[in-house]
């Protein structure tokens, strides 16, 4: 409980701080930390991303399963999205099942990727009704210094991006891998997830850990776009989270900063990794 | 899948209501006999009740918060609530709506009154019709003013969706399923405050800002009912303060 003494005074000294446009750190309102990526670092994984961005730290790994397709989508292949928040990547995590942290971090990814279409999930059929691919894209938090929504959307979409899928063929009633590794569906879409923090009046763009044990309220925007086209901008996503509250006016305002800080986000990763696949 | 429109040529959803028409809605305060306080809502075909118990003495102690009440919010859908039998297990999407439900509640109370209490409010889906937690959430705005609880306002909640191509208010279940995106949004109208915002599907930015309007509009509509339904509950058996 006594935790809780010293957030109230930080609070007051991020926003007095904020009234000058500064961050405890020397970022600007808008700034994010620095972006390091590292693309397929994992190689038994079938795509593989560490992405750091201050200090936090998550690593996304592909892998690909044959399982049963769902009942009402017979010809279509499965993304599945999962969050591991490792125990030594914070005092506050704890071993043991995904707690409600993860399951929202998990499906907030999960619905910017899948959202965007960027997947051509029907691509990934092997036999129409009995056999698909299922694509997991596993979410590892390694460390936690703040923003792990858009840290681990980026670890994510880079080791999707990276990815190659294993060849099978239907023998009769088995499958077999050829071991050949076939180019992912893509459609050349990239949706990027911006998190902007609400702490007083202020918006702040890729909130710190210290920024985010104070915040109002967290909204985290997906933007995508295809290829160079930015006319093709178009919400995928969107999720307000923690109990505080934006007015009208700054959800806007939010929404309009999250589309320029995806542009700046879009270009990093198409440095790093083919945004075509 | 079928390629059946949505919506008729001249404007008409497939369950007979306008582009911008909420379903019938039908509030009920003050059901349940073992809470503290409770309300029923039909929403369209979606039915939900919600009780809350609380302010109570936390359990387990050592989440007390020495200056607020702790909110919990448990959203769960009742195995026959859907088309296919559905495991009485928390799924992730459950458990992902009880954290988005309980941030879109918190605002409203006055956990400060309240220290080291808890206030739980359990919310069961009986039959789901799209924009459950849409329900939910005004419902539990309903149950918490019924528990007695200080609250800065009643919180509205709607969704707006894509469907054909064109935006709809108030998402039922067929939309939701076959339409192109859904954007649900809470509302405290007193406070300009939203207190809860998603969304999936694709839509431009235009039509982002078209939905916000028509999403503020809703929530005022839900907010009218939820008011004609406390006065309802509360009005004393006729007596001298009646304004002529």
């Amino acid at each position: 409980m006594s935790a809780r003494i010293i957030p109230v005074v930080k609070r007051k000294q991020i926003i007095e701080l904020s009234d000058s446009g500064k961050r405890t750190d020397g970022r600007s309102l808008t700034d994010y930390r620095n972006i390091e990526i590292i693309i397929g670092d994992i190689d038994k994984a079938e795509g593989s991303a560490t992405v750091i961005l201050g200090g936090t730290r998550v690593t996304a790994g592909v892998k690909f399963e044959i399982g049963d397709p769902f009942p009402d989508t017979p010809n279509e292949g499965v993304m599945q999205v999962s969050a591991e928040f490792v125990p030594f990547a914070s005092p506050e995590f704890e071993p043991g099942k995904p707690d409600e942290t993860a399951v929202e971090l998990a499906r907030v990814v999960d619905r910017g990727l899948r959202e965007s279409k960027m997947l051509d999930t029907s691509k990934l059929c092997i036999e129409p009704g009995k056999r698909v691919w299922i694509c997991h894209v596993d979410l590892y938090i390694l460390d936690h210094c703040g923003n792990l929504i858009d840290t681990a959307a980026l670890a994510g979409l880079c080791a999707l991006l990276s990815a190659k899928m294993p060849e099978a063929k239907v023998k009769g009633d088995t499958v077999e891998l050829t071991g050949k590794k076939l180019p992912m569906p893509f459609s050349g879409i990239v949706p990027i997830n911006v998190t902007l923090a609400k702490i007083g009046d202020k918006l702040f763009a890729d909130p710190s850990f210290e920024e985010e044990e104070v915040l109002d309220c967290r909204l985290s925007v997906a933007f995508m776009q295809k290829g160079d086209d930015e006319k093709s901008l178009m919400l995928c996503a969107m999720q307000k989270g923690e109990a505080g509250y934006m007015t009208i006016e700054e959800v806007t305002r939010a929404v309009e900063l999250a589309k320029l800080k995806s542009q700046e986000l879009r270009s990093l990763v198409s440095s790093k990794v083919n945004i075509n696949g | 899948m079928a390629t059946e429109k949505l919506i008729s040529d001249d404007g008409i959803r497939n369950d007979g209501r306008k582009i911008d028409e909420l379903r019938e809605i039908k509030f009920d305060i003050g059901v349940l006999k073992n809470t503290d306080g409770s309300a029923y809502v039909e929403w369209g075909r979606t039915k939900i009740l919600v009780g809350v118990m609380g302010p109570r003495e936390s359990h387990p102690k050592h989440l007390a918060l020495a200056d607020k009440a702790r909110i919990d919010a448990f959203y769960r859908m009742a195995s026959f609530s859907v088309e296919e039998w559905k495991s009485p297990a928390p799924s992730r999407r459950e458990t992902e709506l009880s954290k988005v439900i309980r941030e879109a509640l918190s605002p409203a109370v006055f956990t400060e009154y309240f220290p080291r209490t808890s206030i739980d409010i359990f919310i069961e889906v009986l039959q789901a019709d799209g924009s459950t937690r849409c329900a939910a959430i005004s419902a539990a705005s309903l149950a918490l003013v019924d528990a007695g609880i200080p609250m800065r306002d009643l919180v509205a909640s709607i969704a707006v969706g894509k469907v054909d191509g064109q935006l709809v208010l108030d998402v039922q279940d067929k939309e939701d399923k076959e339409g192109e995106s859904d954007m649900p949004m809470a509302y405290m109208p007193s406070k300009n405050a939203v207190t809860l915002l998603q969304m999936d599907g694709q839509i431009t930015q235009e039509e982002f800002a078209r939905s916000i309007d028509m999403l503020k509009k809703g929530c005022l509509e839900v907010y009218r009912l939820q008011r004609d339904a406390i006065e309802a509950h509360f009005k004393v058996s006729e007596s001298s303060n009646e304004e002529a």
